[in-house]
C-alpha cells in the first residue's frame, strides 16, 4: 500500500473530481461526502508519507513500471511531503468549511461543478508538488492554473469574471515562460527527469555558462515569479483573491502561490543544483533577493490602506511569499528552515484569516474591514481566531510567524546579509499596523456601534477556522515543523 | 432554421458524416504504433458533429449531440483512462503498467497483448473526452445570442 501512496494521493481526488459531475445527476447529496472523503484520503496519505520519509527515506514511484529516467517518476522527500500535507489539509478544511458559503454565493446548479473543480485543482497542486519530472510539473501546473481560473471566475459579481480573465492572461504568459525554460533545458540536457538533469549539472559545471541554460533558468524563474505573485509581478493576485467566491479565496490564497514557490525550491535544488545561485548565475540570486525584500516591505505597506478585508489579505500574501523566496535565496540552513516552515505557517495564518473573511461575507454580503466592528462581542470564537492568526502574521513570540522570522533573521546574519534584518523588522511593524486596524475593530469597537456581523457562523465554518488558528499556536510552540524542515534540508544535501 | 445553400452541400454533408466517424475510429486504432491516437481521433469525430451544425444549423447539430450527452461523456473518458490505470495497480503492477492486465503469471505473448489493449483502452478514454470537449467548445462559441441568430442567421 505504501508503495502506491504517491500515485493514490493524486488519483483519488482526481477520480472523485471526475465522478462528482456524473453522480450529481443521480443523487446531489453524494457530492459533499465524496469530496470530503477523497480529500480526507489525500490528507491521510500525505501525512503518512511525511512521517515515512523522515530520516532520509524518499519514496519513488515509476509510472507504468518504466524505470525513472525513461518514464515519469514521482518522488516524495522531506520537502515536498511537507507541501503535500499543506495542500491536502487546506483542501480538506476548505471542503468542510465551504458548504454554507457556497450555498450563499453560488447558484444551486453550479455547486456540484464547483466541488469537481476544487478536487481537480487539488489534484493539480498535489501533482506539481509530487512529480520528479519537469515536464510533468508543467502539465500539473496547467491543470492547477486552469482550475484556478474557473474557481476565481465563479464569483458572484461581474468583477470576478474580469479578475479570472486577467489571471488567465497573466498566468498563461507565466506558464509559457515556464514551458520555454523547460524546452531550453531539454534541448541542452536531453532529459526531463529532474534527477537526470541534476546529475548532468553536477558532472559538468561548465553547463552553467551555456547561454541556453541561462535562458532556461531565467525563463523558469520569471514564469514561476509570475505564478507566485512575487513583487512586482503580483498584479493579477489582489483582484483574483478579492472577487473570487470566499471558498476559492481560502483555498487559492493558502496554497496556490506557495506551490509555485515550492516549484522554485525544487528547480533550484533538484534540477539546476544550488550551485546555479552561487557560481552559475549569481545575478539571478541578487535580483530575487531584491524582489523578495521589496515584497516583504511593500506588500504590507499597500495592505495597510485597503478597506476590503480580502484585498488587504491579498496584499499581505504578496509580502508573505517574499519570506519564502528570501529563505531560499539565503541558501543557509537556518534561512532555509525559516523559508520552509513558512509554507505551513503562512498557510495556517492566511487560511484562518480567509475563513474569517468568508464568514464576514456570509453575514454581511461583503468583506469590509469596518464591518468587523463588534465581532468580539458577537462571535468570540471567530474573533479569537482572527487575533491568533493576526499575531502570527506579525510574528509575535509563541506564534508560528515568530519562528519563521527568527530563522530568516539568523540565516541572514549567518550569511552576512545584515540589510535583511531591518527589512524583516519593518515588515513586522507594517504588518502590526494593519493587524491592529483589524483587531481594534474586532475588540474595541465603541459600545454604541451595533455590530453588523450578528451571531457566530455555524460550526462547519467555525471548526476549520479554529483548527487553522490553533495550528498557528502549535507550530509556534512545538518545534515539529522545524524538525521536519531540518530533515528536508538534510535530505536535499545542504551542509548543516 | 438552416439555410443550407444547396441540396448538393446538404446531401454530401449527410453522407460524409459516417465516413468521418469511421475514419476517426481508424485513427484511434492506429494511435499505439503509428501517427494518430485518441486526441486526433476525438477531434476528427467531433468535426463530424461540427459539419452537421455548419450545414444544418445550430439546432440540428446540437440534436445530434445534446448537451446532456457531451457533459456526461467528457468526464467519463477521463474516468476510463484513470480506471485502467487503477486496474493495473489492483492487478499488482504500477499505475498504468498495462502488461499486468494479463494476470499474475501470463505468458509474454499475453502480456504483450494486454499492453496493447491497455493502450487502446486509454486512447479510447482520451477520444471520448476530446470529442465531448471539442463539441462543447464549438457549441458554446456558436450558441445563438439573444439578439443575433448565431450560426442560424
Amino acid at each position: 500500500m505504501l508503495q502506491h501512496l504517491p500515485v493514490l494521493t493524486i488519483m483519488v481526488p482526481m477520480f472523485a473530481g471526475l465522478l462528482v459531475p456524473l453522480l450529481a445527476r443521480v443523487h446531489a447529496g453524494i457530492v459533499r461526502p465524496l469530496t470530503i472523503g477523497a480529500l480526507g484520503f489525500s490528507c491521510f496519505a500525505a501525512i503518512h508519507m511525511l512521517l515515512h520519509v523522515q530520516g532520509g527515506h524518499p519514496i519513488e514511484y515509476a509510472m507504468g513500471g518504466w524505470p525513472i529516467p525513461t518514464g515519469i517518476g514521482y518522488r516524495v522527500d522531506g520537502l515536498n511531503a511537507m507541501v503535500l500535507v499543506m495542500i491536502a489539509v487546506i483542501g480538506l478544511l476548505t471542503a468542510l468549511w465551504m458548504r454554507r458559503s457556497i450555498e450563499d454565493e453560488l447558484p444551486a446548479a453550479a455547486r456540484p461543478g464547483y466541488h469537481a473543480v476544487l478536487l481537480l485543482a487539488c489534484t493539480g497542486f498535489l501533482g506539481i508538488t509530487i512529480t520528479a519530472d519537469i515536464f510533468n510539473l508543467y502539465v500539473f501546473l496547467e491543470i492547477a492554473s486552469i482550475t484556478s481560473y474557473v474557481l476565481i471566475a465563479m464569483g458572484r459579481r461581474r468583477q470576478a469574471l474580469y479578475a479570472g480573465y486577467s489571471y488567465l492572461i497573466v498566468g498563461s504568459i507565466g506558464a509559457t515562460f515556464i514551458l520555454l525554460g523547460i524546452g531550453h533545458l531539454y534541448m541542452r540536457t536531453g532529459s526531463l527527469a529532474m534527477a537526470d538533469i541534476l546529475a548532468q549539472f553536477q558532472a559538468n559545471p561548465d553547463l552553467y555558462g551555456m547561454s541556453d541554460v541561462r535562458m532556461a533558468f531565467a525563463f523558469l524563474v520569471v514564469g514561476l515569479a509570475i505564478k507566485m505573485a512575487l513583487f512586482p509581478l503580483h498584479g493579477w493576485q489582489p483582484g483574483a483573491y478579492t472577487h473570487a467566491p470566499s471558498a476559492s479565496s481560502l483555498f487559492i490564497a493558502a496554497t496556490s502561490t506557495k506551490v509555485s514557490a515550492y516549484a522554485l525550491y525544487r528547480i533550484v535544488f533538484s534540477v539546476f543544483g544550488t550551485e546555479v545561485l552561487v557560481s552559475g548565475l549569481p545575478p539571478v540570486r541578487d535580483a530575487l533577493l531584491a524582489m523578495a525584500c521589496a515584497a516583504i516591505v511593500l506588500g504590507p505597506l499597500i495592505a495597510i490602506s485597503q478597506g476590503d478585508l480580502k484585498r488587504l489579505l491579498a496584499y499581505s500574501s504578496v509580502g508573505q511569499i517574499g519570506y519564502i523566496v528570501l529563505g531560499l535565496m539565503l541558501l543557509d540552513e537556518r534561512g532555509l528552515t525559516g523559508g520552509i516552515i513558512h509554507f505551513w505557517n503562512h498557510a495556517a495564518a492566511k487560511g484562518a484569516l480567509f475563513c474569517v473573511a468568508g464568514a464576514l461575507v456570509l453575514r454581511t454580503g461583503a468583506a469590509r474591514v469596518d464591518d468587523l466592528a463588534g465581532l468580539g462581542r458577537r462571535a468570540p470564537w471567530t474573533a479569537s481566531a482572527v487575533t491568533v492568526a493576526g499575531c502570527s502574521m506579525v510574528g509575535v513570540p509563541l506564534t508560528a510567524g515568530f519562528l519563521s522570522k527568527w530563522y530568516l533573521a539568523t540565516g541572514a546574519l549567518a550569511t552576512d546579509r545584515l540589510y535583511v534584518v531591518p527589512v524583516l523588522l519593518a515588515s513586522s511593524g507594517l504588518t502590526a499596523v494593519y493587524v491592529w486596524r483589524i483587531l481594534q475593530k474586532v475588540w474595541f469597537a465603541p459600545a454604541d456601534v451595533e455590530p453588523r456581523v450578528g451571531a457566530e457562523v455555524p460550526w462547519s465554518m467555525r471548526l476549520p477556522t479554529l483548527v487553522l488558528a490553533a495550528a498557528c499556536l502549535v507550530f509556534g510552540i512545538a518545534p515539529w515543523s522545524v524538525e521536519f524542515a531540518r530533515d528536508a534540508i538534510a535530505a536535499l544535501g545542504i551542509a548543516p | 432554421m438552416s439555410d443550407a445553400q444547396s441540396p448538393v452541400i446538404r446531401y454530401v454533408a449527410r453522407r460524409a458524416v459516417p465516413f468521418i466517424q469511421l475514419y476517426a475510429l481508424y485513427v484511434l486504432g492506429h494511435g499505439e504504433d503509428g501517427p494518430g491516437g485518441g486526441f486526433q481521433g476525438g477531434v476528427i469525430f467531433a468535426s463530424s458533429i461540427v459539419l452537421l451544425a455548419l450545414v444544418f444549423g445550430y439546432g440540428a447539430g446540437r440534436k445530434a449531440c445534446p448537451e446532456r450527452i457531451s457533459d456526461f461523456i467528457s468526464p467519463l473518458g477521463c474516468l476510463v483512462y484513470a480506471s485502467i490505470g487503477l486496474l493495473c495497480l489492483l492487478m499488482g503492477g504500477m499505475f498504468l503498467e498495462y502488461a499486468r492486465l494479463a494476470g499474475p503469471d501470463a505468458s509474454d505473448h499475453a502480456k504483450h497483448a494486454a499492453h496493447h489493449f491497455g493502450l487502446i483502452g486509454i486512447e479510447a478514454g482520451v477520444m471520448l473526452t476530446v470529442t465531448a470537449s471539442m463539441v462543447t467548445l464549438f457549441f458554446e462559441m456558436a450558441r445563438p445570442a439573444p439578439d443575433e441568430g448565431g450560426l442560424d442567421e
